[in-house]
């Protein structure tokens, strides 16, 4: 064999951290902090149409006539289009597909799309919405789930004659015997009000319609491109090949853009029709009715206890109020039900779950959704009953751990469980034991402490669409200048998982970052992606890049013994560099190894893939999946807080949270995912929640819906226990959704602590303390009364 | 109804036709193409789109373009000099004050101002600076870490 002479590499040390473990900075963290990272409002369409949607101003109502004749006239309009535009009802789960992305006749909201128009400028389009006339038939309307399952009222679907989309009912193990066999029984109701995303970008599409190929390119804000994808094919009937869907940089989703959303398709019909390039840039107040947030929820909790205080028995109804169409609502109802289990051991679960239809805009997935709710209801009863028979709330919930690995009795696999760490440290760490019951009123201002417990799963282990492909697919491409190209269609919403997958590339590989690119989510160029929720991506994607790596590795350690003219046994990988364990002075630069591999064969591509077991989709009753995972998250918190006495006013001064995220990739990472989640979940806890007022939302802008600034945010101190799952990518499970549903409770305890009342409706306003700590019932007004939703 | 608007962006002068009803956002994003300052809602609510005018933070959405005639105004595009990052970007990018990014060119303007009038400003200073700065992502908790850092780092040299 004729083998170049070999040339000397000295390895420096490496100048940037790398890969697992480091605390990397973001792969496209640069751009974000210049400027230059374009999202999808920002993408140069010279000549693009102006998109604007007109929505219905009645919340339930029979749609008899879209007159658009006066608009078409108007000059400088390009398109306009109404229901009629397309037939086929889209959703994302395929057996509840009820939504149409223009109103076909009937509204089911205030803010439901009736027509569209593409103009050549923002003026144009407004004048031209000014012209379309409605003629309707109005309905009587359902803004809560009580009044839309009265005896008597229409349904807004005809499919659903009692407006319930979804009624679970389930029972694992004997809940009666278990009852039977406790000391103390409980049964309290809790009330959790409508949240919503408020994802700091609004939404946005491109579309561009090649009329002489028929071809179509989406660009848009979506966490799934493919389900955006599959929607354009079916609502515009079009073969999915003539599609292109691109995600551009996208600012956050939290669930949010889980789902093809209607002003993603309504721009792709207006740039067929107008056939040409449309731009369509929802307001902040669109991007509120669009929702798909956390329902407004009515838990009735009940649960058995021994007086050592270990749990016998739970029982739970939930019904929430789902919003106009079906979307993610029956996932959302199941998983409720199903992650009562997973986290603690209780013997026996009973659950009944109705997921009710009402006119307003449709609820659907939210970090970590369908559990935050039911969690705040499990941990604030399992306090009250700790307090009541004199046990230390820390200590209840020891009581009830889990051994890992197990199946839980609804036939779900926990595989690690950090979760004893995690209370240890926050024990610690805030100093519980000292502190808690302890702390001194100061002047007016009452101080408390509060933990709780949380979970989520690591990607549901059965996909919404079972078509048998793997759960992840990466595609590694290696070329004449040895550089490794990672191709992906897993969404960077900004929680950071292309950084996440290059650091596993570049720990399987031993290379520098330099020499990796990752790109991502432009469907004519990177594999599917089963997208961005359900905390799926470092999980599984982590597992795909990870064989993806190891197999690119097997070919350029056969080439690099090629090269060396030792076996492959004898190579010893360096990463940048290879050499012969027999004469490590002989090295070959990682540029020399592939050019070897390239040998014969031209450009590589290589992939992995990632499949979870059938053993992992969760049990055989009906809706089983929901809650499947092969790892979940463990986290504890516990929050300080002080209560203004006189105002009612709550601040969180402090949160020690722990996450068993199973290994950090990215501890820094992880850091930021827990703060953002812990803090998400205080602003349901504190001050969030949309407002409808006879449908109306009162509460669409950043203002009236209430995140907290940074003035009310407290520090969030994180601690990551390491359970090293058995089959995460390097021991690693998710960490930003598990941590969020135990801040409520958590809250509320501290609530409790510091003032003596516990509230078991959300969220904790300075009003609803005022009023508990003065125990005068405020007689609301009805506008109030209406505007807190159902009492 | 168009008229000329001249002043400075990012230490250059311009001369423009600009409706005189426009906003400085959106001549900011559509005639110079500097997308780097975001909208992120209707109106004044969310410090998305904070950009300096004479080193001030304003919010470009809230602001007619032709009231800033002949005024020096800075974007996120102009803080990075011969391509280096300045120590606010650099400690946003190192410490991890910006996920999705959305907000973070607002917020590193708003912080901007800030160290400019005050270099090593407390905890409760930077909150009372950046508290029209909503951020979903973060928590806040490091972007607080990251303006001190940027506090703490000397300037690079020009």
């Amino acid at each position: 064999m004729n083998a170049p002479e070999h040339k000397v590499v000295t390895l420096k040390p490496a100048s940037e951290p790398r890969g697992v473990g480091a605390r990397m900075p973001f792969v496209d963290g640069i751009e974000k902090v210049t400027g230059t990272a374009r999202y999808t409002a920002d993408l140069p369409a010279g000549g693009a149409l102006f998109g604007k949607i007109l929505r219905s101003p009645y919340a339930h109502a029979e749609l008899l006539e879209v007159d658009i004749s006066e608009a078409l006239a108007l000059p400088g309009v390009r398109a306009v289009i109404t229901g009629d535009e397309c037939d086929m009802p889209y959703g994302v789960i395929p057996i509840a597909q009820n939504e149409f992305p223009l109103a076909r006749d009937r509204v089911r909201y205030i803010g439901d799309p009736v027509a569209a128009v593409a103009a050549i400028d923002e003026v144009t389009a407004d004048a031209a919405l000014a012209l379309i006339r409605l003629r309707v038939r109005e309905l009587p309307a359902y803004f809560s789930a009580a009044e839309a399952r009265q005896p008597n009222a229409v349904p807004l679907h005809d499919n659903k004659a009692d407006n319930i989309e979804r009624a679970v009912h389930n029972e694992f193990g004997d809940t009666a015997a278990g009852f039977a066999a406790a000391d103390l029984v409980r049964e309290d109701n809790y009330q959790c009000a409508e949240v919503h995303h408020a994802m700091m970008e609004p939404n946005a599409a491109l579309a561009t319609y090649d009329a002489e190929r028929g071809h179509l390119t989406l660009w848009s804000v979506t966490q799934v491109p493919y389900y955006v994808h599959l929607t354009l094919a079916r609502c515009l009937k079009m073969e999915a090949a003539h599609i292109r869907v691109i995600k551009p940089f996208v600012g956050g989703g939290f669930g949010h853009r889980t789902e093809a959303l209607n002003f993603e398709v309504v721009c792709a019909m207006l740039a067929r029709a107008a056939r040409g390039t449309v731009r369509l840039l929802m307001s902040r107040e669109e991007s509120f009715l669009a929702h798909r947030g956390r329902p407004e929820s009515h838990i009735r909790m009940k649960l058995g206890m021994t007086r050592e205080g270990r749990l016998t028995a739970c029982e739970a109804e939930v019904v929430q109020r789902g919003g106009a169409y079906g979307g993610y609502g029956l996932v959302t109802i199941l998983y409720s039900g199903a992650l009562l289990n997973g986290l603690y051991d209780i013997p026996a679960v009973k659950y009944d779950g109705y997921r009710v239809y009402s006119n307003t805009p449709a609820c659907g997935a939210m970090r970590g959704h369908g559990t935050v709710n039911i969690r705040f209801a499990l941990e604030s009863l399992l306090d009250s009953m700790a307090a009541e028979l004199g046990l230390d709330p820390i200590e209840v919930r020891r009581r009830n751990l889990l051994q890992a690995p197990t199946d839980t009795i609804n036939g779900l696999k926990v595989m690690s469980y950090g979760l004893p760490e995690c209370l240890d440290w926050v024990e610690a760490a805030s100093g519980w034991q000292a502190r808690k019951g302890k702390l001194d009123r100061v002047g007016n201002i009452g101080r408390g402490l509060g933990m709780a417990c949380s979970h989520f799963v690591s990607g549901s282990a059965k996909p919404v669409h079972w078509s048998g492909e793997p759960h992840a697919v990466i595609i590694l491409k290696l070329d004449f200048d040895a550089s490794v190209t990672i191709l992906t269609g897993a969404s960077d919403i900004g929680q950071g998982s292309s950084t996440i997958i290059t650091q596993v590339v570049a720990e399987v590989l031993g290379i520098d970052y330099s020499r990796i690119r990752i790109i991502a989510n432009d469907s004519a160029i990177t594999p599917k992606d089963n997208g961005s929720y359900s905390s799926r991506v470092t999980f599984m994607v982590g597992n795909a890049a990870a064989n993806a790596a190891e197999n690119l590795k097997r070919i350029l350690v056969a080439a690099a013994a090629k090269r060396l003219a030792v076996t492959e046994a004898e190579v010893d990988w360096l990463g940048e560099a290879a050499s012969s364990l027999s004469n490590p002075d002989k090295q070959i630069s990682f540029a020399d190894v592939a050019e070897e591999a390239l040998v014969a064969t031209g450009t590589l591509t290589v992939k992995g893939t990632f499949t979870c077991p059938p053993e992992f989709q969760g049990g055989k009753q009906r809706g089983g999946a929901v809650g499947s995972t092969m790892g979940f998250s463990y986290a504890a918190q516990a929050v300080e807080v002080s209560v203004d006495l006189d105002l009612g006013k709550v601040t969180v001064e402090k949160v020690w949270a722990a996450i068993d995220c199973g290994f950090a990739i990215n501890p820094m990472s992880v850091e930021g995912q827990v703060q953002g989640a812990i803090w998400m979940g205080m602003g349901q806890a504190i001050s969030e929640e949309t407002v409808y007022e006879n449908g109306h939302h009162m509460a669409a802008n950043m203002l009236d819906y209430r995140v907290p600034t940074i003035v009310e945010s407290p520090d969030i101190e994180v601690h990551i226990v390491e359970s090293i799952d058995p089959n995460g990518p390097f021991g690693a499970k998710e960490a930003s959704e598990g941590p969020l549903s135990g801040f409520m409770s958590a809250l509320a305890a501290a609530v409790e602590d510091a003032t003596g009342q516990r509230f078991r409706a959300l969220p904790i306003t300075p009003v609803h303390v005022f009023d508990a700590l003065n125990k005068k019932p405020r007689v609301a007004k009805p506008q109030a009364e209406s505007a807190q939703g159902a009492a | 109804m168009k008229s000329i608007l001249r002043l400075a962006v990012n230490g250059k002068p311009r001369e423009d036709a600009v409706a005189e009803n426009a906003l400085l956002i959106d001549y900011l994003r559509d005639v110079l193409g500097l997308t780097g300052t975001k909208q992120g809602c209707d109106g004044g609510e969310c410090g998305a789109c904070t950009v300096l005018v004479d080193g001030k933070p304003r919010l470009a959405c809230s602001t007619l373009a032709h009231s800033v005639v002949g005024r020096e105004i800075e974007t996120i595009e102009g803080l990075s000099r011969a391509g280096n990052l300045s120590r606010l970007q650099r400690a946003f990018h190192e410490h991890l004050g910006s996920q999705c990014g959305f907000c973070t060119p607002g917020m590193i303007m708003a912080a901007e101002a800030l160290l400019r009038s005050n270099p090593h400003p407390g905890r409760d200073q930077i909150k009372a600076a950046l508290a029209g700065n909503l951020c979903r992502c973060t928590g806040y908790v490091k972007i607080i870490e990251s303006v001190e850092a940027a506090s703490r780092a000397v300037e690079q040299a020009a």
